[in-house]
């Protein structure tokens, strides 16, 4: 065999075995690379015992409309992702993004069912256009929950 | 063409008529894609004036991310067709592709703090795009770690090749894993999901990305080769 294919060869069965235990070690890691949960996941993993609760996580959703009440500084909403949904209490500044149907992204701790956070992101979504074409969508009716 | 273009003298010669008009149309698209991106595009629903950064993020990632994509082709071009031009291309692209890897961190987090509400965050976008300049980073280090830069070709290359399989998880983090970034809003299978007075701005910007990048890496690559015409000289006087 020539030099110039056994190298190629060596290289192919390296790339193979590199993305492959970069594949595993991506698997295996899953639960940290994952930025927030869901609070489908997070019910899930209350049902299935398998959440240490004194842990401090963040869960991710969109403010569910009409769930928003403040009192003085504090404040409690529920995020939900179209399943299920959890009642989230927090006393802080708001990003400016918030508002009902906003993605947000929220850390702290699962106290009795609630979340006690401490701190709230505002998520931004993948759509960008100008302020007219969403009036006008909004207009029309043609406006989307984020969800659907 | 590739064997034909793979001596640097052929190769000069091929890009010298055209090497101006590079710069041209370098000039020409960065001009008029910034002045549609700062003054004559609309404001975005929900990030306002904020949106404008897009205009320069999104270009920097997606060069950061290609020209890494450049280095690695050419590192595996240069161990295992042993072509040396090959390794001073690679050699020419890393530093403008570490610029850019930077700058894209540094626009993502001026616009996430109004945002977001955070400069920073471990997400997986955030952190595999930090993880792709340090390989950067670590490419520079390596190909100029010894007295003669030639020995450190084939190592840089290995690690050229071995920080590949960073670029599908820069790519897909938003769609494997939950993130704080947003997914992607352009290269998606239901098109795009920007308004289309905002696209065109940005496509623009990208060309002339595109342009300018060429455009920098013919100049390094003519340095590295006078560099290295200068080194072999120094040798034959001893």
């Amino acid at each position: 065999m020539k030099p110039k294919s056994q190298r190629l060869i060596i290289l192919f069965f390296f790339l193979t075995l590199l993305g492959l235990s970069t594949f595993l070690v991506l698997k295996s890691l899953e639960d940290n690379i994952v930025y927030f949960y869901s609070p489908t996941d997070i019910n899930e993993k209350i049902l299935s015992n398998e959440f240490d609760l004194s842990k401090r996580i963040r869960i991710g959703g969109l403010v569910k409309e009409n769930s928003i009440l403040k009192e003085g500084k504090k404040i409690s909403f529920k995020i939900h992702d179209g399943i299920d949904e959890i009642l989230v209490i927090y006393n802080g500044i708001l990003p400016d993004l918030f508002r009902e149907e906003q993605g947000v992204v929220a850390l702290g701790k699962i106290e009795n069912k609630n979340f006690s956070a401490i701190e709230i992101l505002a998520k931004h979504d993948e759509n960008y256009m100008p302020k007219e074409v969403s009036d006008m969508l909004k207009k029309n009716g043609k406006w989307k929950g984020k969800l659907n | 063409m590739i064997n034909y273009l793979a001596n640097p003298n052929r190769f000069l010669n091929f890009m010298k008529p055209i090497e101006f008009s590079i710069g041209v149309f370098t000039f020409l698209f960065i001009f008029i894609g910034l002045y549609l991106s700062l003054f004559n595009s609309p404001e975005d629903y929900q990030q306002g004036d904020t949106v404008r950064i897009m205009y320069i993020h999104v270009p920097f990632a997606w060069f950061a991310s290609f020209l890494y994509f450049s280095i690695s082709i050419a590192s595996i071009f240069f161990l295992i067709w042993k072509h040396p031009f090959a390794d001073i291309i690679a050699r020419s692209i890393a530093p403008l592709g570490l610029i850019f890897s930077i700058l894209t961190i540094l626009t993502g987090s001026l616009w996430g703090k109004p945002m977001w509400g955070t400069w920073w965050v471990w997400d997986a976008r955030l952190t595999s795009m930090l993880i792709l300049c340090i390989f950067y980073f670590a490419y520079i280090g390596i190909s100029n770690a010894f007295p003669r830069k030639i020995d450190g070709s084939k190592p840089a290359a290995i690690l050229a090749i071995v920080g590949m399989v960073n670029l599908p998880i820069i790519k897909f983090s938003v769609d494997w894993w939950n993130t704080l970034h947003q997914p992607a809003s352009i290269i998606r299978f239901d098109g795009p999901s920007i308004n289309q007075e905002m696209l065109l701005p940005l496509v623009i910007m990208l060309l002339g990305f595109l342009f300018m990048s060429i455009f920098i890496i013919l100049i390094n690559i003519k340095t590295n080769l006078i560099y290295k015409k200068y080194q072999s000289e120094i040798l034959k006087l001893g």
